[in-house]
């Protein structure tokens, strides 16, 4: 991990600090952050979801919310001396497997600069003063759906689950890895269960989950979620 | 309590007690012997010895310590995968659990239980799994034998045929013509010689453009056919040459000596000729007994053979229903399986089959497209639920989208096998 930190500091050195000789533009950031929010939450009552929130990120060390089950990848990191500063988030935001190779975060990075930019510049707004974060709504796309709160109710039974992630292991690494694939591990149970049913009602777009999700019922959708959302343990 | 070397004995032995009997003819922990460590049988062993937690004897018979994918090879055809990379050994299923023997299975006797290996020894089963992939059949096209792989290779058992296709290709002459005998159904991988079609007029059209491809067809149609063929003539055009069965595609003899190839009468000399014949059970199965013409009958419910309880096919060998062979069907048959077979020895639960496939092809560069389907047993056979296939006239994004999702399911599923 230590070479890949040293080697981080130095392309810190040649950027000559972006993050923080331009300032980027916080309205437009919002709009950036729509490719974020359906794992993380940022702003008031922000919590962790499939990601953890982002209220004060700045400053923070890596992997350091101990609420939040992170990845190795992110935990070595985090031991290595990782900082979240505008220019460590701008080299991790381009592409975040170059900094944490075994994230789960199941997301390519942003190539552009501005949007880069942008995107910190707004959540910056949610950590100069983390004690008094602005009264913006909580942005995670996973509270608006319409699932019936009786399905959402339902306790799996993690047993059942164990034997059905038969078919989802085929491509989805238990381990949690991403390499194309989504990680599907550790997800907050409501979320696994609105992201299967909104594959099972057709309004979230992928033929091959569309039709796994399609023949499960609502008793093995809540098992799934059980049994994923406590691996690897 | 401190483990020491009295209480451990005194933990051994009332665990032993404990222990269950259910299948295990007075011999302790019940065996299950797995023969073959591809998708089906790695997945299967893996599988019975990780959720029986050291409650069953697993036993993985495989003769290559290394185990290169067939999916994914022809990408080693067309410059986009290495064969390293394609590569995979069986020492983490070893620290599973998994008792993993390097030999050939070369008896299985029913009556007594027990499978012999070319090294000499003898392995007994409560369980026997078979999971041998395909072979030949001999004669399937006249002029071809074993004896002329290394002149006309086959390049469907991947590694080193695989090695010598690729390097046939890049010694073509300027202009030369690449022939594939297509294999008539069943066969492994049905879009696979359509996907390996793309990859050598991808590597023809960058180093040797003038070259053809001639492809002859006991078919009618293929998988993928519509996607395949818009992607020839978007990609390809003008290089490849389908013979299908209505121009006489299955009407095919080859002289490996002087490389003619003779389709419906008309002799053609090939610089590379690829013949991928038609195929059968691999040998073990019917060695064993359990084959049925060139396959092996299973019942859907849990891939136990029609001819014995106590024997269960995966993958290739097995007929089974609706399901096409592929690695993604024997790794869901292989959990299917491994379920039921736990739930016989141990006594566990054992939950209703539920199976399901998805094929992705590359047709050139992020040009990536897939087919799949969900299944369930009958009393009949594997019957297919439901399905999808990628569409002609998608975009870019989407056909780039669909190939590295496929990258990441050959990450997922040899995990899936090998641990």
């Amino acid at each position: 991990m230590r070479w890949r930190l040293a080697a981080l500091g130095v392309a810190l050195c040649l950027a000559g600090g972006i993050g923080r000789a331009e300032s980027g533009d916080a309205e437009a950031g919002a709009v950036v952050f729509q490719k974020c929010s359906g794992c993380h939450q940022i702003g008031a009552g922000a919590e962790h979801r499939i990601g953890p929130h982002l209220n004060g990120i700045f400053g923070r060390v890596a992997a350091s919310h101990g609420d939040f089950s992170y990845s190795k990848s992110f935990q070595r990191a985090g031991a290595g001396g990782l900082e979240w500063h505008a220019e460590t988030l701008d080299v991790f935001l381009e592409n975040p497997r170059a900094i944490t190779s075994g994230t789960r975060m199941s997301f390519r990075g942003i190539k552009d600069a501005k949007d880069r930019r942008d995107l910190i510049a707004y959540m910056r707004r949610f950590s100069d003063n983390p004690a008094d974060i602005p009264e913006a709504d909580p942005t995670a796309a996973a509270t608006s759906h319409d699932v019936d709160p009786a399905i959402l109710a339902l306790v799996g039974d993690p047993d059942y689950g164990e034997y059905l992630s038969g078919e989802c292991t085929t491509c989805h690494q238990a381990e949690g890895g991403d390499d194309g694939i989504p990680s599907i591990v550790l997800w907050p149970e409501e979320d696994f269960v609105v992201a299967m049913h909104a594959y099972k009602s057709k309004t979230r777009n992928h033929p091959v989950m569309q039709m796994v999700a399609g023949r499960l019922g609502d008793e093995e959708i809540a098992a799934l979620a059980a049994y994923f959302a406590r691996l690897p343990d | 309590m401190t483990l020491n070397r009295r209480n451990f004995i005194g933990v051994a032995a009332a665990s032993a007690l404990a222990a269950p009997h259910v299948l295990a003819d007075g011999h302790g922990k019940p065996r299950v012997v797995v023969i073959g460590g591809g998708a089906g049988g790695a997945t299967a062993a893996r599988y019975i010895a990780k959720d029986s937690d050291g409650g069953v004897d697993v036993t993985l018979i495989e003769p290559s310590r290394t185990y290169f994918t067939c999916f994914f090879s022809n990408l080693y055809l067309g410059g986009f995968k290495e064969m390293g990379e394609l590569g995979h050994t069986y020492g983490k299923l070893a620290a599973a659990g998994v008792n993993v023997v390097h030999d050939w299975a070369v008896g299985v006797d029913r009556d007594a239980k027990t499978v012999t290996l070319a090294g000499g020894g003898h392995l007994g089963y409560d369980k026997l799994i078979l999971s041998p992939g395909i072979d030949f059949v001999e004669g399937a096209v006249p002029g071809w034998d074993l004896g002329a792989q290394n002149a006309m290779p086959h390049a469907y058992k991947a590694g080193s045929q695989t090695e010598l296709l690729r390097a046939q290709i890049a010694a073509m002459p300027e202009g030369g013509t690449f022939a594939m005998i297509a294999p008539p159904n069943p066969f492994r991988c049905p879009p696979g010689p359509y996907e390996r079609v793309s990859m050598v007029a991808h590597v023809l059209k960058q180093s040797n453009p003038t070259a053809k491809i001639i492809v002859a067809d006991p078919k009618p149609k293929f998988s993928k056919m519509s996607l395949f063929q818009e992607g020839w003539a978007n990609h390809y055009e003008g290089m490849i040459d389908w013979i299908g069965e209505d121009f006489g595609g299955g009407e095919v003899s080859v002289d490996p000596a002087s490389m003619i190839v003779t389709i419906d009468g008309e002799e053609t000399p090939v610089d590379v000729c690829n013949v991928i014949p038609a195929m059968k059970a691999g040998r073990i199965a019917e060695i064993a007994g359990v084959t049925d013409g060139n396959w092996a009958p299973v019942n859907a419910a849990d891939m136990s053979s029609k001819a014995d309880p106590d024997v269960y096919v995966l993958g290739d060998a097995s007929q089974q229903g609706d399901m096409p062979k592929s690695g993604f069907s024997a790794n869901s048959q292989a959990k299917v399986c491994a379920n039921a077979v736990r739930g016989a020895l141990t006594g566990s639960k054992v939950f209703p089959a539920k199976f399901s496939n998805t094929c992705w092809s590359l047709i050139a560069a992020d040009d990536g497209v897939k087919v799949g389907a969900t299944y369930e047993a009958t009393e009949e056979k594997i019957a297919k639920v439901d399905g999808f296939i990628s569409e002609t006239g998608e975009d870019s994004a989407t056909r780039k989208a669909t190939y590295e999702e496929s990258e990441g399911w050959y990450t997922g599923i040899t995990a899936d096998m090998m641990g």
